[in-house]
């Protein structure tokens, strides 16, 4: 039998965790795992990799998706239980009796239901708080991603200072030059108004030619407010304006709501 | 919650069962089609189809046949293929191979959607050309070991080991 670390560093495992082994060779190295606790461990830890990576790479889902398909499988599975009507009188003296016997137990009932309805309770209460640890380390781990963002030593910061439309808004750009990404704080905006996104341009001066490099999508649901957006070279000045949704060709000077020289 | 605590409770079909199991995998899921899709509301779609195809056949899975994750990734991945061969969308999975996940990741509008989890897409752009190509194809579109050798032009050998190096670099950035 091959020796379980060449078996291991083989690459076999990765492709198991992926699905791309046919039937034969899944067996095999799922029997492999039950007989060696280390491969088994390395599985887990390949998976959880692979979890990782496919979940960063998902879109927004909107939550009424989770309505929808949750309708679809338990309408699908709901049971349509017919009840026929009895004429005997027999059926209803069982039902005397049945509910003289359960006045009998109801209250020794009554105290096994609290029972268990305390331990359910503190089940969910346990739930909900691992829940709420989960979502404190997401959002500790956001918070560092963003940091590293912004204290990046190769960022060059321009502050936009607010325009006619509007004074007090600001913004600023992190505009990365060793990655060539560009990040924009709009913490400093309003929110804008229903169908109207705020677009930012990359200004060349002389003669004055913008350039969109983005969107601020989902401006609300985005707590942090700091923007990914495209790269740009040779900008002289960076301008945000607001444009109907879906954004401009060319941006709409009179709703210009920051900018900044570079 | 672990996918061996998840599994009895999916096998009585409760609906707190679905939930969890849309807590703890949708996103995965919805990733991978994405990525082969590359249309959020036909993903959104296959996503649904997906779903039901998990819940209807869950009867069927056990684990010879692998890791319950591995299961509904290959479920996915089938379906999309399926829904884009009815579509008639580019008639197959090969001439996507263009795309892949680090080029979805580069469109500006839709990163801003998933901002959340910047710090393993800012890895992911950083790792070789290589183990993008490789980690797309085995991964992401569901490849096998010959189809990936042929598409990359490198040897049928190497093609798991160069897949197992890429997985670790990310593994050693996930601290996994």
């Amino acid at each position: 039998m091959m020796e379980v670390s060449a078996y291991i560093e083989s690459g076999i495992l990765e492709l198991y965790v992926f699905g791309t082994l046919s039937e034969a060779e899944t067996a095999e190295v799922a029997q492999m795992a039950s007989k060696h606790p280390e491969i088994q461990e390395e599985i887990i830890s390949i998976e959880k990799a692979v979890i990782s990576l496919s979940y960063s790479m998902a879109p927004y889902l909107s939550a009424a998706n989770y309505d929808k398909i949750r309708a679809t499988l338990i309408e699908k599975h709901a049971k349509v239980v017919e009840m026929k009507p009895k004429n005997s009188i027999a059926p209803y003296i069982g039902w005397a009796a049945a509910i003289i016997l359960m006045i009998g137990i109801g209250w020794q009932y009554t105290q096994l239901d609290s029972a268990k309805n305390e331990i359910v309770m503190i089940e969910t209460e346990n739930d909900t708080l691992e829940k709420q640890l989960n979502t404190v380390k997401l959002n500790q781990t956001q918070t560092e991603s963003l940091l590293a963002v912004v204290r990046d030593q190769n960022n060059t910061v321009v502050a936009l200072g607010g325009q006619a439309v509007s004074p007090e808004s600001k913004a600023k750009v992190y505009w990365n030059q060793a990655t060539q990404t560009v990040y924009v704080d709009a913490a400093g905006l309003p929110e804008p108004p229903q169908g109207y996104v705020y677009q930012v341009w990359a200004l060349k001066l002389n003669p004055l030619t913008p350039t969109s490099i983005g969107l601020l999508d989902n401006f609300t649901a985005n707590d942090s407010r700091l923007f990914a957006v495209s790269n740009t070279s040779g900008a002289e000045a960076f301008g945000i304006t607001l444009e109907p949704a879906g954004g401009s060709i060319s941006p709409n000077l009179e709703q210009l709501y920051t900018l900044g020289k570079v | 919650m672990t996918q061996e605590e998840l599994l009895p409770l999916i096998l009585k079909k409760d609906d707190k069962a679905f939930t969890l199991m849309y807590d703890m995998y949708s996103k995965n899921l919805y990733g991978v089609i994405y990525n082969l899709i590359n249309d959020r509301e036909e993903a959104e779609d296959v996503l649904q189809e997906v779903f039901v195809k998990i819940w209807k056949n869950i009867e069927s899975y056990n684990e010879s046949k692998g890791r319950f994750f591995t299961w509904i990734i290959n479920i996915a991945r089938n379906t999309t293929i399926d829904k884009l061969r009815s579509k008639g969308f580019n008639n197959s999975r090969k001439n996507l191979s263009s795309d892949n996940f680090v080029h979805l990741l580069d469109d500006s509008n839709k990163l801003s959607h998933m901002i959340d989890s910047i710090g393993i897409q800012e890895f992911v752009k950083k790792l070789k050309p290589k183990c993008i190509q490789i980690i797309n194809l085995l991964f992401f579109k569901g490849y096998t070991q010959q189809e990936a050798s042929d598409e990359l032009e490198i040897p049928l050998g190497t093609v798991k080991t160069q897949n197992r190096n890429c997985i670790n670099d990310l593994r050693n950035f996930l601290q996994v």
